[in-house]
């Protein structure tokens, strides 16, 4: 009886949110939505899709940028939408895929940081972080086979090693370290061109900002999913650095310097691509 | 077989009252004051880890005396409540009137229906945009409810610290000042003979509630604990 009570009193204490509304509010959870069981694969929902991300290390932290664009078939459904997010002090995420889901879940991902924090007193790790938002998108992966997939790229400052790191993930949740840089998305393909030539050890956090709203030019140039820098409705990529003292997001007169210099080389240099 | 005596409900209440009374006038005080630049939440606690003032939601912060598990329980459920109530709803819904009137029906539920009521007393603070929009709740263990607006004293001396407060608050002090005043009422009374004794700063619990934490930290969460050098250098 005695030993039934303290079995029963640990099995409780968690100091996982996600799994605190599995238990009592599993209808909150993102992923417990169901489709119609009848719903084929054949005609795939119309829905947003946000694209591009690109991620990478610079001397003392981790970037991560993603264009503005979200896309619904051959239409533009937002141009405004913001895909990387501040996860916690030390950490961000960028998200790729259908972004209601994405958003939802980034939601919860930063609900359950913060959580954790409360009731320990005291921060997750950063590979604790890692593996937490692995499950998340395991658990949406019913979902994601339906063709409602979402894919995260996230990086953060490891403060025990004093590192910043990149994780990137599957549709089923695996989750995979990435050393210098990473992209995901519909532009991923050319934003990942551009960075191999453009990037390298130990830039600078200024540098490393211009490379990363380069190399998304260069996605946007040849995928129409992905959105360039707009110079009549001021609209420029969100960039977040990580480092030691924690995030920061980059301030658009920053990012808008930054857009209108690529613009203006480019339009010197007069080139085809 | 036993037999089973007639106890009637006014002293079966009475009983459970004392019995809660004393288990927190056993314990170390804890005091909640509203000022200028936000609340301070500071208790005499000499244990670095297991706190009595803990961080509930963006602008709200939780402080108890009396049994450890039973408070900490309950800081957890409100940790629960918060983050599901801001999750599915939003973070501005979130507030600590919602939060007392939760722990007000908890603690109501087991002074009366459980075998024990819980041996605890809290400060529910919510920090504002101006002092006079600071709420202040405080919750007795049989699940009454009071709202302040300057002040919250709780545990064994809360009598003697409370008047030592009552005299030196005022709406304008600042944090530095707001600590200073709780640790001089939480300092025991010296002796004719003595010298006046301090509290070190090792034997102190400190968090604030900033008021202007957006601009000041760039943080919507106001809760900043203040770890032992900065508590000495609050109180030179």
């Amino acid at each position: 009886m005695l030993e039934s009570t303290a079995n029963q009193v640990a099995a409780n204490a968690t100091s996982s949110f996600t799994e605190h509304l599995q238990r009592d509010r599993p209808e909150l959870l993102p992923y417990n939505r169901s489709l119609q069981a009848g719903a084929s694969p054949a005609a795939p929902l119309q829905v947003p899709h946000a694209t591009t991300i690109v991620a990478m290390a610079y001397d003392g932290g981790v970037l991560m940028a993603g264009d503005r664009r979200a896309t619904m078939g051959n239409v533009i459904a937002s141009r405004h939408i913001e895909k990387v997010f501040p996860a916690d002090r030390y950490s961000v995420l960028g998200i790729a895929g259908t972004a209601g889901i994405a958003i939802d879940l980034t939601r919860l991902f930063q609900v359950e940081l913060e959580h954790y924090e409360k009731i320990e007193g005291t921060l997750l790790s950063l590979e604790g972080k890692a593996n937490r938002l692995g499950a998340m998108i395991r658990g949406n992966l019913p979902l994601a086979l339906q063709g409602l997939a979402v894919v995260p790229l996230f990086a953060g400052f490891d403060t025990s090693a004093g590192v910043g790191r990149l994780f990137s993930y599957d549709v089923t949740g695996g989750r995979y370290e990435e050393h210098e840089h990473h992209t995901v998305g519909s532009g991923s393909v050319f934003a990942r061109g551009a960075l191999k030539k453009l990037w390298r050890p130990n830039l600078a956090a200024a540098e490393a900002i211009a490379v990363a709203v380069e190399s998304l030019y260069d996605a946007a140039d040849d995928d129409s999913a992905t959105g360039g820098p707009d110079t009549v409705r001021k609209l420029w990529p969100i960039v977040y650095t990580v480092d030691s003292s924690g995030a920061r997001r980059v301030p658009e007169n920053e990012l808008a310097a930054v857009s209108r210099n690529i613009i203006e080389a480019r339009t010197i240099a007069g080139r085809e691509a | 077989m036993t037999q089973q005596f007639y106890v009637s409900p006014e002293q079966l209440m009475k009983d459970r009252a004392d019995f809660a009374r004393k288990g927190i006038a056993r314990g170390r005080s804890v005091v909640v004051i509203s000022g200028q630049d936000g609340i301070a939440l500071v208790a005499e606690n000499p244990s670095p880890s297991l706190h009595k003032v803990g961080e509930i939601y963006d602008k709200i912060a939780f402080a108890a005396v009396g049994k450890y598990n039973e408070f900490e329980s309950l800081r957890q459920a409100g940790v629960r409540y918060a983050d599901v109530r801001g999750y599915s709803y939003d973070r501005e819904d979130v507030t600590a009137r919602g939060l007392a009137s939760v722990y007000a029906q908890s603690l109501g539920a087991v002074f009366t229906a459980e075998q024990k009521p819980f041996e605890v007393e809290l400060a529910v603070a919510e920090v504002g945009p101006t002092q006079a929009e600071d709420h202040l709740y405080r919750l007795t263990f049989d699940g009454s409810i009071a709202d302040e607006h300057s002040f919250v004293v709780m545990g064994g001396q809360a009598d003697k610290v409370s008047s030592v407060i009552g005299q030196g608050w005022r709406s304008s002090l600042s944090l530095a000042e707001a600590v200073r005043l709780a640790v001089s009422g939480l300092v025991p009374p010296a002796e004719a003979d003595e010298q006046p004794k301090t509290l070190p700063p090792g034997a102190l619990e400190v968090a604030v509630l900033d008021r202007d934490s957006e601009a000041g930290r760039g943080s919507r969460r106001a809760f900043r604990r203040l770890n032992d050098a900065e508590i000495t250098a609050l109180l030179a």
